[in-house]
Order: C-alpha cells, then structure tokens, then sequence
C-alpha cells in the first residue's frame, strides 16, 4: 500500500483528469455529443459505485439495482409534472423514496441466499417496472417529458450543461470517498465479514441482518440520486430506465471494472460504455484494409459479436476485472 | 366455463414448455452448479434451425428432429469451448461470462438468418382443431404439444432415477471427486448433460415457434419465466421444476385471460384495460416473492451436498 506510482493509480488519476477537462475540450470544439457521453458515463459510474458497496463488498448481487433509478428519476419527473421544480425539494424526495424502497426489499430479501436472492430483487425490479408500466397518468409505457430541470434558485443552473456535468462529477467523487470511508469503518468491515461468512459474524455478536439492511438502504439512496440526475440530464422518464437490460448492465460494469475496488465501478462504465460507442469505428478501420468501404460499414454493426466474447475474456482471465489487471495482482 | 377449461389447457401448454426450458437449467445449475443466461440462447437455436430445417426437408417432423440434433452439437460445443472454463467460479463470474455469450448468440443469428423473424408453418395435419369435448374445440397442435412435453417429462424422470446413465449424473451431482476416482469420466458427463439440456431448450423453441415468431431475443423473456420457474420449485429439484412450471403456466395464461374482466367488476372498463396488463404480468413474481418469503429456498429444496 506504500506504492503509489503503480500502473493503477496512474490509470485512475489520468481518468479523473480526463473527466475533468471534458467541458473544457467540449468548449473548444463544440462537440456536444461528447459531453451528453460524458455526463452519461459520470451518472451511470455513480450508480455503479453504490452497487459495488452492496455486491462487491457485501455479496449481495442484486439484480434489480436500476430500479432506485428510476425510482428516484420518477420522483423528479412526477413533481416536476406537478408543479413542484424546486431541487431543495425534488431531490431529498428522489432520495427518500429511494432508500425507502430499498428498506422493504432489503428486508425481504435480505433472508435469501445466493441465486435466491438474485431472483427476489430481480422479482421485485420487474413489479415497480410494470408499475412504471401502469401509471397511466404519468406517461405509462411511453414516459414522461421533463420540462424544466430543477430548480435550485440563486445557487445552481443545472440547465447550463458545464455546471451540471460539474455537479454529476463531484457527486461522483463524493460517492466514491463515501464508499471509501464506509468500507474500511467498522460498519464496513461488518458488512465484508458477513460476506466471507455471514454465520460466524453471528456467532461473534454481530447482528449481521441490521448491517446489511442498512448498506443495502445506502447503497439505494445514492442510487436514487444518481436517477434524479439521469432524469435531470436526459430531462425524460420512461419504464425502460429500469429495465431488467439496465441493472445488468450496472452489474456488467463492476464485474468488468473490478468489485470490491474503490475506482473499479468508474473504469468499468467508462470502458462499457465508450466502447459500445468506439467498437463500430474499431472494427472499420481493422477491416478497411482487407474489404470495399459499404462491406466494412456493414460488418462493424455487428460490433457486439466482439464486445460478447470480451466479457467472457475477462471474467476467465483478469480475476478482479480491469482493477485487477491493472494492479497486475491476482486476488482471490 | 368452456372458456376456462380452454385456458387451463393453453396454461398447462404453457407451463410443459417453460418445464423443458426449465430442466435443463436447473440440471445444468444442480449438477454443475453453474448460472447459465445463455440458456435462452439455445432455446432461440433450436427454433431457427427447426425453421431453416424444415423449409430444407419440406418435413416439419425431420426439420424438427435434424433442429434437435443440431441444438446438441451446439449446446456440447459450447460446453467444450466456453462453460467448462466456469464451472467452479463464482456465480457472478458466470452471470457476465453468459451474458456475454447471448451477445454473442444474437449477433451470429443476426448474421446468419438476418434481423428480420422467421417463421415456420406447421403441416396441415397439425393445424387443424378437434372436438375434446362437447362445444369445444381445441387446436391439434397445441394437444401435440402437452402430449409431446408429458412424454419427454416421463422419459427425462425415467433417464435420471433408472438408467445407469441417469445414476452416474447424480453420482456426479452429489460427489464430482469420488465418482471421478472410481473410473467415471466426469468431464464426458458433463459434456453430455449439458447437450441433453441444450437438446431440452431447442425442443421448447421449436415446439413454441409455430404458435409465435422465430426472432432475436425470444430466449430472454422466456428464460426469466424459467428461472422464476427453478426458483420456486427448489434449485435442482427436477421434480420441482416440474409443479411449478405447471403452476407458472396457469397463473401466467389464466392471469392474462381473466384479469382484465375481474378488474373490469370494481373499476371503469378503460381504467381496467389499462391496469390489468402490467397487473397479470406482475402476478408470477408476485408468487415467486410470497414462495421465497414463506420458503427461502423454494418449494422442493435439495438438501446441501
């Protein structure tokens, strides 16, 4: 832990500085499709950070993470529907719901094991989502148009795009030093013991339930204030937001990055999601040499038949995912 | 009252399907303890092979028979190349390293059949209805099916409980090391449970295919069914699988059928209409909550090797 100039640390810092400069290139060259990337890429990062509380140090694998969300994207959205587009308001509501829904399927969850409790929270994912599905008076299947994005009036003006993308980026940090400070307290070391072995944390004295109720509620609550941003960026709300594809995808982007690592989750949905986007333009300029331009086009659509086999590279190969590579180290 | 009869049968249709899908998974997850999310691919396999079969063959039964032989090739391939590399590992590992598989699978059936569905006709000898009972008719297919299901359902129970076969797959479910030692070649077995499942899935897609249509991505929906399916009835439990693959099926198709008109008795018809859609599909995981609440670890738990 006395080394700090490892392969890793330079990756991350190198990351976090990109992050940071983003609106500054944006602003020279006008590419706004980088910084609706970007600000994607720092929102999403942030729910997979309280996902990795949860699944990589707790061993809770819960499939139905992007519920929170949507659910804290809904608590925007259906206020703002109503009148209500004040942020000092909006958002500790996105919040609260959050970690309320995440109280009742923690504590109803939390008395299954392994694939049973997968399948409870995916379970309880798919009823909100066809929840989502009925609220006829909110846009039911089609969603629902956010109009005005919150208000936080005399502080913040969250529809400047350089300010918002600042406020998502420090929230991101914030989650991560959060996470930080949680996992190596006492109550985080509760948390990663009953994961090793939940029975003799009971025979020691702890109430191992309370602790990962707890974590689970957490690691909720951040994921709803990442949905009360994601709804304020793409200033939209539908079902799809909590789609069963979208907690998988959270789950793909801790796996990859490296769970039980602090920056695992960032450099996993940066690599998952600028490589959907990279993967087309990679497989064209490998193929141009040896195919006519419209042939090398039409082979780079089918740009997930590579992504495929990636994951499956590195699950067999880089345990501890992209974290692990990059630390060179094989844990276990 | 005919009506409900008609669909308790399109129920018990349903979940025969979902108990072929379902079998093979949870022998694959009870035997080798692996998560396997590509299952549904196999099951979306089947159904394109049994279409591209028969169209060759002009014979829905040889189109079929070929599609199951090769659903088997493929499910031991895939054993072969990728899935024996992850048993041992932990669920997680195999969650993303399937997934990435069914990328994989729907990128090559794009490639190969292309995005557009197919579709596969039945003969006339199987689209045409019968009289089962006074004043109701009811599709030969569909009969077909239930017949064709109960009996695979007898023969799979016959193959595990009496065979030597079936008595060297639970000697490797309940001990790999000791039936490795006395001479048994354990990753052949393997191999072969894994085709057989493969083999399972392919029959469900294919036998489902006629009544919907063959595209990319019909594996997925179907697979969380199945899943929901092995949960409630105990992982590994074939015999579970089975009650609540039946029950699934029932609640899933009398859920869809009735529940728009019960809803219609306490609220107006287009609120109804409305509600009662995302309500019946909810209804399963509404089950599958109330069953691991009651019971964590389903309905017919294995005991623990």
């Amino acid at each position: 832990m006395t080394e700090w100039f490892t392969l890793r640390n330079i990756v991350v810092v190198g990351l976090l500085i990109v992050l940071a400069l983003v609106p500054v290139y944006v602003s020279i060259g006008g590419n706004t499709f980088l910084m609706t990337l970007f600000t994607r890429i720092v929102i999403l990062a942030m729910a997979a950070t309280s996902l990795n509380l949860i699944l990589g140090y707790g061993g809770m694998v819960s499939f139905g993470h992007a519920v929170y969300l949507g659910v804290g994207g809904y608590a925007i959205g259906i206020l703002a529907h109503e009148g209500v587009a004040s942020g000092f308001l909006q958002w500790p509501i996105a919040i609260g719901a959050s970690a309320l829904l995440a109280l009742v399927v923690g504590a109803l969850s939390l008395r299954t094991r392994g694939l049973y409790f997968i399948m409870i929270t995916f379970a309880f994912a798919q009823l909100v989502y066809y929840f989502g599905v009925g609220l006829e008076r909110y846009g039911a299947d089609d969603g629902l148009t956010i109009y005005r994005r919150s208000q936080f009036a005399g502080v913040l003006d969250l529809s400047n795009r350089a300010v918002f993308y600042y406020l998502c980026l420090l929230l991101l940090v914030g989650t991560i030093y959060l996470v930080w400070r949680l996992v190596n307290s006492r109550f985080g070391l509760v948390i990663q013991g009953s994961r090793s072995n939940d029975r003799r944390m009971q025979a020691i004295g702890f109430p191992t339930f309370r602790y990962r109720l707890t974590g689970f509620v957490i690691a909720g609550a951040i994921c709803g204030l990442a949905g009360a941003l994601l709804a304020n960026h793409t200033e939209f709300i539908s079902p799809a937001t909590m789609h069963w594809t979208r907690s998988g995808d959270l789950i793909v982007m801790v796996v990859l990055g490296g769970m039980a690592s602090s920056f695992g989750p960032l450099i996993g949905a940066v690599t998952l999601l600028v490589l959907e986007e990279l993967l087309p333009a990679i497989i064209r300029l490998l193929a141009f040499p040896f195919l006519d331009p419209p042939m090398a086009v039409k082979i780079s659509e089918y740009w997930p038949i590579v992504l495929g086999p990636l994951f499956l590279l590195v699950v067999l190969f880089a345990r501890g995912g992209m974290n692990g590579l990059l630390e060179g180290a094989r844990r276990d | 009252m005919l009506l409900v009869l008609e669909q308790c049968l399109n129920g018990l249709q349903f979940g025969l399907l979902l108990f072929l899908l379902a079998a093979g998974l949870t022998l694959v997850f009870g035997i080798m303890d692996l998560v396997n999310l590509a299952h549904g691919s196999l099951y979306m396999v089947g159904a394109y092979f049994a279409a591209t079969f028969t169209a060759w063959t002009g014979s829905f039964v040889a189109g079929a028979v070929l599609a199951l032989g090769a659903a088997l090739i493929v499910g031991m391939a895939v054993e072969v190349i990728a899935m024996r590399r992850l048993y041992g590992r932990d669920h997680l590992d195999q969650v993303l390293g399937t997934f990435g598989l069914i990328l994989f699978f729907n990128e090559l059936v794009r490639i190969v059949w292309g995005p557009a569905g197919l579709s596969l006709p039945l003969p006339a000898w199987l689209s045409a209805w019968i009289e089962i009972l006074p004043g109701l008719d009811y599709p030969t297919y569909r009969i077909a099916i239930i017949v064709t299901a109960l009996a695979v359902a007898l023969l799979l129970y016959l193959l595990v409980m009496r065979t030597r076969l079936g008595m060297l797959i639970r000697a490797g479910a309940s001990n790999r090391e000791m039936t490795g030692a006395l001479g048994v070649n354990i990753s052949l077995l393997y191999t072969l449970v894994f085709g057989l499942g493969a083999a399972l899935a392919a029959l469900a897609g294919l036998m489902q295919a006629p009544i919907q249509t063959v595209q990319i991505g019909m594996g997925e929906n179907i697979l969380f069914l199945a899943f929901v399916v092995i949960i409630i009835g105990g992982i590994g439990s074939i015999r579970g699988a089975f009650i609540a693959a039946i029950m699934v099926g029932l609640i899933d198709t009398l859920g869809r059928a009735f529940l728009p008109d019960l809803m219609g008795l306490i609220m107006s018809s287009r609120g109804a209409s409305q509600v009662a859609p995302a309500l019946s599909s909810m209804l399963i995981y509404v089950l599958m909550m109330i069953v691991l609440v009651v019971r964590p670890a389903g309905l017919f738990p294995v005991s623990i090797k």
